[in-house]
């Protein structure tokens, strides 16, 4: 069973007093394992397609499954739950709360997920050493440089053991090098096994993804090229 | 919850400048409203251990006209009102905790004593040998009254030490004779009252006398008295109580009998009522009280200003931290625990407020009690409804903004930058 599947998403938001159609009729199915990339520029409606995927915004119109069960007519607090248990995500702008130790900051979402502090602890501490922090634990995210904040902030999206990795930009914040250290990461944990949805402007960051989907003015276009494959 | 408590104390003490002036209205009120309720407490205390004294209970029951102690300085014998007869006297030593009786008569005012050419501005009293017993009176200079003195109508006089002064000048009055309506009185000694700590007051006469607003007292036999002013004058009544809680009682009891037993003419105006210290000092106390009740209310204006300054910061707050918002709803915070958050850190904020108020507020009324000399207690309820309080208004004031905070809208949230 595909973990994500868009059937006719449609999105408006109303500007002025005319409703804008943002998403377009977008269909997308993954299946567990993929590791897909979306391309488009900015204002191509890509940002509105991941906040869908991520629960964080409903479509106006269209279902979506994921992993089999549809989403229709869940309230804000399902949604948390939602993205709290089986999604997990990468922002471009890392998004570390600045008082909280790396440790702290990973270890978030399993307070949410009423996980006892000690087995926090752990696991925030296993996912840390995942992205290979380990000497960096009790760092203010302020003592860091961007790639280990990135680093922070992957570890912090894998340590509930996602069902689907969401990227934004991972890499738009970042020097060349850090960029595609943090790449690597992704490349390993697709290895690995995770599902993983990364939306970019830039090729060469694409070109890391099994498949790659172009969006343009709210289409979703299909162009399954398996540039590495498995 | 403890999570959300320590994650407070970070916020707190990550924005102390901002934290302490938030907490300034709140710290002000309560301090405040301590330093207030200590020196009540104090003063309060002070008045009932004053009135009551120290195990010296003593009840006066009085013959009263329409509601006022009725004085025979002003007025003649009441018609159809008896003199108490030893009998009713034991009926009164029968009452629950009563341990000692005294029958007495007395002016409030007497022109009618003089020492050389020096008029007595004070009280006169007729007194029984229990008196001085009942109200706790030793005798410091000369001798008492014996019995010889009762029954051989012996004009005698004790003074007290306002009346040494007032009187004598200061000079020793054992043996010096005193002018009572004309006739000669012997002073044989001077009474005070027994313990030495000041004050105990064991009555209002007790209380203008500490206060310095008395003249004193002379105490001359009863068996006397007759001959001094009035025949078949009806006397006044001293009980000793074992327990001050059995004070208004057996105030209550004597009266009754009294009235029923003395009074024989039901359908006039005159009735025995019992001066109830305890009575008294309940009123004292809520002189004072009532004054400080309205500073109480103007202290909680602080606490209201306070309580809006808190809404105000945490507002400020809210907006500052909507990517923390957003980002911890995007990885699933569910709305009640962003409100708990929000609400646990303004709760948080006002209760270290609170708590530092009732600090400030016992060191200023320690100070205040050094410099005016009047006792502060400080009162641990009012310090645990205080704490309570302030906690209270930080859930209150930290609601709309933990609204907010819960309602907002996590893309929106996380686009601000």
């Amino acid at each position: 069973m595909p973990i994500l599947q868009l059937k006719n998403i449609c999105k408006d938001y109303i500007q002025g007093k005319e409703p804008v159609r943002v998403l377009k009729n977008v269909n997308l199915t993954m299946e567990r394992g993929d590791y897909v990339a979306i391309m488009g520029p900015s204002g191509s409606g890509k940002t509105t397609l991941l906040n869908i995927i991520g629960c964080l915004d409903v479509p106006t119109s269209g279902e979506y499954l994921l992993d089999g069960k549809s989403l229709r007519d869940l309230d804000d607090d399902a949604l948390a739950e939602i993205r709290n248990r089986h999604l997990g995500f990468v922002f471009q702008s890392f998004y570390l709360l600045p008082k909280l130790t790396a440790l702290d900051n990973v270890a978030l979402p399993l307070l949410y997920a009423d996980v006892p502090l000690k087995q926090r602890r752990e696991r925030a501490a296993e996912a840390l050493k995942a992205v290979g922090l380990e000497e960096r634990m009790l760092f203010l995210p302020n003592q860091l440089s961007g790639g280990q904040c990135q680093r922070v902030a992957i570890a912090r999206a894998i340590v509930t053991k996602p069902d689907l990795l969401l990227a934004d930009e991972p890499t738009g914040a970042l020097d060349t090098r850090a960029g595609s250290q943090i790449m690597d990461i992704f490349r390993r944990l697709s290895q690995e096994g995770m599902t993983i949805l990364m939306i970019t402007h830039e090729q060469a960051i694409a070109d890391c993804a099994h498949k790659l989907y172009h969006i343009l003015d709210g289409e979703l276009h299909g162009e399954e090229a398996d540039t590495h494959g498995i | 919850m403890r999570e959300n408590i320590r994650l407070a104390f970070q916020g707190i003490w990550g924005h102390k400048m901002r934290s302490v002036l938030t907490m300034l209205g709140i710290i002000i009120g309560i301090a405040a409203i301590i330093t207030i309720v200590s020196t009540i407490q104090g003063t309060n205390e002070q008045i009932k251990e004053n009135l009551i004294g120290a195990g010296n209970n003593v009840v006066t029951v009085q013959l009263n006209q329409n509601g006022n102690v009725y004085d025979m300085s002003w007025s003649p014998v009441p018609s159809g009102v008896r003199v108490i007869s030893p009998q009713t006297r034991e009926e009164l030593c029968q009452i629950r905790g009563v341990e000692n009786v005294s029958l007495y008569c007395w002016r409030q005012s007497s022109s009618s004593v003089f020492y050389r050419n020096t008029q007595h501005n004070g009280e006169v009293y007729g007194i029984d040998p229990n008196y001085l017993d009942v109200y706790g009176y030793q005798v410091q200079q000369g001798r008492g009254f014996t019995q010889e003195d009762f029954d051989g109508f012996r004009k005698v006089a004790l003074v007290d030490g306002n009346a040494v002064r007032t009187l004598f000048a200061g000079e020793n009055p054992v043996g010096k004779t005193l002018e009572i309506s004309s006739d000669a009185f012997t002073v044989v000694g001077v009474i005070a009252q027994s313990e030495e700590f000041a004050p105990t007051i064991n009555s209002m006469r007790d209380y203008h006398l500490y206060m310095g607003s008395s003249a004193g007292a002379v105490y001359i036999p009863d068996a006397v008295w007759p001959t001094a002013y009035q025949f078949d004058e009806p006397q006044c009544v001293a009980l000793k109580v074992g327990s001050t809680d059995d004070m208004t009682a057996v105030g209550q009891d004597a009266a009754r009998i009294l009235t029923d037993s003395q009074i024989i003419d039901k359908s006039g105006s005159f009735d025995y009522r019992s001066q109830d210290m305890l009575e008294q000092a309940q009123q004292l106390q809520q002189m004072s009280q009532s004054t400080n009740t309205q500073l109480i209310w103007i202290a909680s204006i602080s606490l209201l200003v306070g309580g809006i300054g808190v809404m105000n910061i945490m507002l400020v707050s809210v907006t500052e931290r909507t990517a923390e918002i957003g980002l911890k709803k995007a990885i699933g915070a569910k709305k009640k625990r962003i409100l708990l958050q929000f609400l646990t850190e303004s709760a948080v904020l006002t209760s270290l407020g609170g708590i530092i108020g009732v600090l400030l507020g016992i060191v200023m009324a320690q100070l205040i009690s050094r410099m005016m000399q009047i006792p502060v207690a400080i009162s641990v309820p009012a310090i645990v409804i205080a704490v309570v309080f302030s906690t209270l208004i930080g859930v209150v004031f930290g609601m709309l903004p933990a609204v907010q905070a819960a309602k907002l809208n996590p893309i929106q949230a996380l686009r601000r930058d």
